[in-house]
């Protein structure tokens, strides 16, 4: 298969894959969160690449506009709310060897992945029914778009339920409790009764990151 | 007609690893937040490969729920750490012991 490739298609396979494995690596040993969710950035460019590159263009749209536009806006928002200079204590170990264990794990499981991926053929079983990807009218985007609003319309129906959860879910624990005039809550204090209409501007930049 | 598929998989296998040795090692509750993006991003590659080696659209509609299931769990997540953060006054995950045996 590598012979009948193209040479464009090798070449930007191979520099999706350096963005990608340098935005990852990026993540787990910047310092820094903001450096780290700006290497997320990088992955998630590089991942949307890798999508365009497979014909999947609706979901390399959506990679780009949901993950870059507002996932990680919304991981930066909570660094620069937390605060960006809260660095972490690298040196102390609570727990003795879990760092060399972590990696001999990483190296063994990544190993069992590469001989699964390269040594046997995957891709073989039964057809899904949702019908092919290529070779239907309107292309990747009408294809998608038929089996999501009629295979598999009733998971798309609780799609939006689990977004409505969640967007619940988010006013109820962004909100301050005792009122959006109170004073911060002292940390050993115990919760009060929240008020029902209680208010704080960060609830709405949570809830609206949640839209797309 | 684009590179074979092992590629792909070869290189969602490494980000994953990655991702799942982030997970371990770092301590600051964000970043192991993103280091689980990784692993998402890692496993919905490995979906659009597979969709298009079988020429199979159900891998394509997967991504596209694992993208919603995700939105989701980082907009409850960060919500959690942010009251988390208002009572303890920290974001590493080494602080969180109340609830400890």
């Amino acid at each position: 298969m590598l012979a009948t490739a193209s040479t464009v298609d090798a070449l930007t396979f191979a520099i999706a894959a350096a963005v990608i494995l340098a935005g990852a690596i990026g993540v787990v040993v910047a310092r820094n969160p903001v450096h780290c969710a700006l290497s997320l950035v990088m992955t998630l460019f590089g991942v949307a690449v890798l999508f365009v590159e497979q014909q999947a263009n609706f979901l390399a749209a959506v990679q780009v506009i949901v993950y870059a536009g507002a996932i990680v806006v919304l991981f930066l928002f909570v660094i620069m709310f937390l605060g960006v200079d809260t660095r972490e204590r690298v040196e102390e170990e609570p727990l003795r060897g879990q760092r060399p264990l972590a990696v001999g794990l990483m190296v063994l499981g990544l190993a069992g992945l590469l001989l699964m991926g390269f040594g046997a053929h995957w891709s073989v079983g039964a057809r899904s029914v949702a019908g092919p990807a290529r070779g239907q009218s309107g292309g990747d985007v009408a294809a998608l778009g038929r089996s999501v609003f009629t295979t598999y319309l009733f998971a798309f129906e609780i799609t939006s339920a689990l977004l409505v959860i969640a967007v619940v879910g988010a006013v109820v624990l962004a909100r301050r409790p005792g009122g959006a005039l109170a004073p911060e809550t002292d940390p050993e204090a115990e919760p009060t009764d929240a008020q029902p209409d209680a208010y704080s501007p960060a609830d709405d930049a949570e809830a609206e990151e949640v839209a797309p | 007609m684009s590179l074979s598929g092992a590629w792909y998989l070869g290189l969602a296998a490494v980000v994953f690893s990655i991702g799942a040795l982030g997970l371990l090692v770092r301590r600051n509750v964000l970043i192991m937040f993103m280091c689980v993006e990784l692993m998402l991003n890692a496993a919905n590659l490995t979906f659009v490969t597979f969709s298009r080696m079988l020429n199979d659209v159900g891998g394509q509609a997967l991504v596209f729920f694992t993208l919603v299931v995700a939105a989701a769990e980082v907009v409850v997540g960060l919500g959690i750490v942010v009251a988390l953060f208002r009572r303890r006054r920290t974001s590493a995950a080494d602080d969180f012991h109340i609830m400890r045996g």
